[in-house]
């Protein structure tokens, strides 16, 4: 094969939907990638699935895959997806019965990888001396075990490109890594080896590009961002890649948005960290040496990327209960719209103390003056002359109770507060339960990729 | 003459835990060296002061004319814990992009 299209139909749980379609019509793919997963996400799918047993998958997926079954069996193009979350072969049974509604019986092989989750195996694992030490305080997970929701490890590339060559059309994963979704199909289509460290890492960067979406093609792009064309028609990006590891990034014809040095440099640094070693269970990439280059319009050449050994270790995200918090929020209206909201902090922040209320953590904003930028904004603006500011004040605790009394004391400032208050319309905040990740480290050994095929 | 760094850079930032990565990219080649030579780790935990709670890391990426800053401890706890509008740092780049530096005319 000369070269292998990628393209990219989500970049998160909530994405554009209609991307997928409009990425297997616009013209010629050979695979769809789609990630579903943030760590967020995994929880909340764990939650779903302590419910309804059938559930704990993204089920935007489905509805996805229902709309374009017809099309990539007629032409012949392969799905890779973590849409599976905690239960992927509960998503794929729910692909199968779609596509035989669809009279696509026969016609469809789906691979399943699982082997990602460890919620069922800590206990052993702790008792083992497997200590899942957080990543950034040290602590060691017993800490936590009994507030523990989800456990699962990253798997790379490796179970993708089994299921693959196993003839599976669509792989439904777990916790598969976002690059390891593009990385699967490059590995498999130009027969790349699991130690071919330059490639694996050059088909790591081509992922990490693509796995935001339209992040890559011109969405929330500040360089020049009022000249991108068309984003209501943003065409969502393809990796269009070569067996020696160069790729273009570029994206259908006749679609909006832009794909040029300057937004494809803003995706590489997105949520980089030390640029020297982007780590992957398939291998290190070393992002210092990715060579760009405008190869015409709307279309990026990326080479030269360099990649080391993959570490002995896997990355694991648990999630477990925090807390609960609560935000409200208020809107000051001029004349002195910031001294107003100031004023209704330090009441309100009194009326706490008074009632003798502590939190682990109580944060307050002015957005319109400080949300975002904080001292930095408020140097440069005439605070007396804002239209608006709104109050927002958040607090933090593990006790519901203080949190639920926290929620009651928001509305009462409208009429015994200071003045020109307004935009309370929705009523009393909620408290919300927090749900907060453990990063760890697993040795490799101690996971076992599993992959099965469904035939519909 | 002094400039912002809006003029000659444009910025990209992302989340991990309770750090913040801001990817600080010159807008023309000629313009990295002046950001690798000013816009030091220092000088930005300077310009953040009171907005993050640990250190800044720097890291240089001379082929993308990038600079890659880790502001650790900047999101309150990070992701869902963090009671911040910009709880996953997504607009910290743009806040960077106010600083000035010195640029010859």
């Amino acid at each position: 094969m000369s070269t292998v299209r990628i393209a990219g139909g989500q970049g998160f749980w909530g994405d554009w939907l209609e991307a997928p379609y409009r990425q297997v019509t616009g013209g010629p793919v050979d695979y769809l990638m789609m990630d579903y997963l943030a760590e967020v996400t995994m929880s909340i799918l764990q939650k779903q699935k302590s419910r309804d047993s059938s559930r704990g998958y993204a089920t935007d997926f489905i509805t996805q895959m229902e709309r374009i079954l017809p099309v990539i069996v007629e032409r012949g193009i392969k799905v890779t997806a973590n849409a599976g979350g905690v239960n992927p072969r509960g998503c794929a049974l729910a692909l199968a019965e779609v596509a035989r509604k669809r009279g696509l019986s026969g016609k469809l092989k789906i691979g399943i990888v699982t082997g990602d989750d460890l919620l069922e195996r800590l206990d052993g694992l702790l008792a083992r001396g497997h200590q899942l030490a957080n990543l950034d305080t040290g602590r060691p997970l017993r800490d936590v075990r009994d507030r523990v929701l989800s456990a699962n490890a990253y798997l790379g590339a490796a179970p993708v490109v089994e299921a693959l060559q196993q003839g599976a059309q669509v792989v439904i994963t777990g916790r598969v890594t976002d690059t390891g979704l593009t990385l699967g199909p490059l590995m498999h289509a130009f027969g790349w080896a699991s130690n071919d460290w330059d490639r694996i890492a050059a088909g790591t960067v081509a992922g990490h590009i693509i796995e935001c979406g339209a992040q890559c093609s011109g969405g929330n792009c500040l360089h020049e961002w009022k000249r991108v064309p068309d984003l209501a028609h943003v065409g969502y990006p393809i990796v269009e890649a070569r067996p020696d590891g160069t790729f273009d990034v570029i994206k259908h014809p006749n679609t909006g948005g832009r794909i040029d040095v300057a937004g494809v440099t803003e995706q590489l640094v997105y949520e980089m960290g030390d640029p020297r070693s982007y780590i992957t269970p398939d291998g290190v990439a070393d992002f210092t040496t990715i060579q760009l280059r405008q190869g015409g319009k709307d279309r990026v050449q990326v080479s030269g990327v360099k990649g080391k050994p993959a570490t002995d270790k896997l990355k694991v995200s648990v999630a477990y209960f925090y807390g609960f918090k609560a935000i409200g929020t208020l809107v000051y209206a001029w004349p002195e719209a910031l001294a107003k909201a100031q004023a209704a902090d330090r009441i309100l922040r009194q009326r706490l103390q008074d009632l003798k209320l502590e939190f682990d953590a109580i944060h307050t904003e002015f957005v319109g003056a400080n949300a975002t930028h904080g001292p930095l904004a408020m140097k440069q603006l005439d605070p007396d002359d804002l239209p608006e500011v709104q109050l927002r004040i958040g607090v933090r605790s593990s006790d519901k109770a203080r949190v639920d009394r926290f929620t009651r004391e928001i509305a009462p400032l409208i009429l015994n507060g200071p003045p020109s208050v307004t935009g309370f319309a929705g009523g009393r905040p909620k408290p919300e339960e927090i749900v907060a990740y453990w990063p760890a480290l697993i040795d490799k050994t101690l996971v076992k990729p599993a992959v099965e095929i469904m035939s519909v | 003459m002094k400039k912002r760094l809006l003029e000659i850079a444009h910025a990209r930032s992302g989340d991990k835990g309770d750090t913040a990565n801001i990817g600080l990219i010159a807008k023309h080649p000629k313009y990295y060296p002046l950001l690798v030579k000013q816009v030091t780790a220092a000088r930005v935990a300077r310009h953040f002061k009171g907005m993050i709670k640990g250190p800044v890391e720097r890291f240089e990426l001379p082929n993308l004319q990038a600079l890659n800053f880790l502001l650790h401890g900047a999101l309150d706890g990070g992701g869902t814990i963090s009671l911040k509008t910009d709880a996953q740092g997504k607009v910290f780049s743009t806040a960077l992009l106010r600083m000035e530096i010195e640029v010859k005319r």
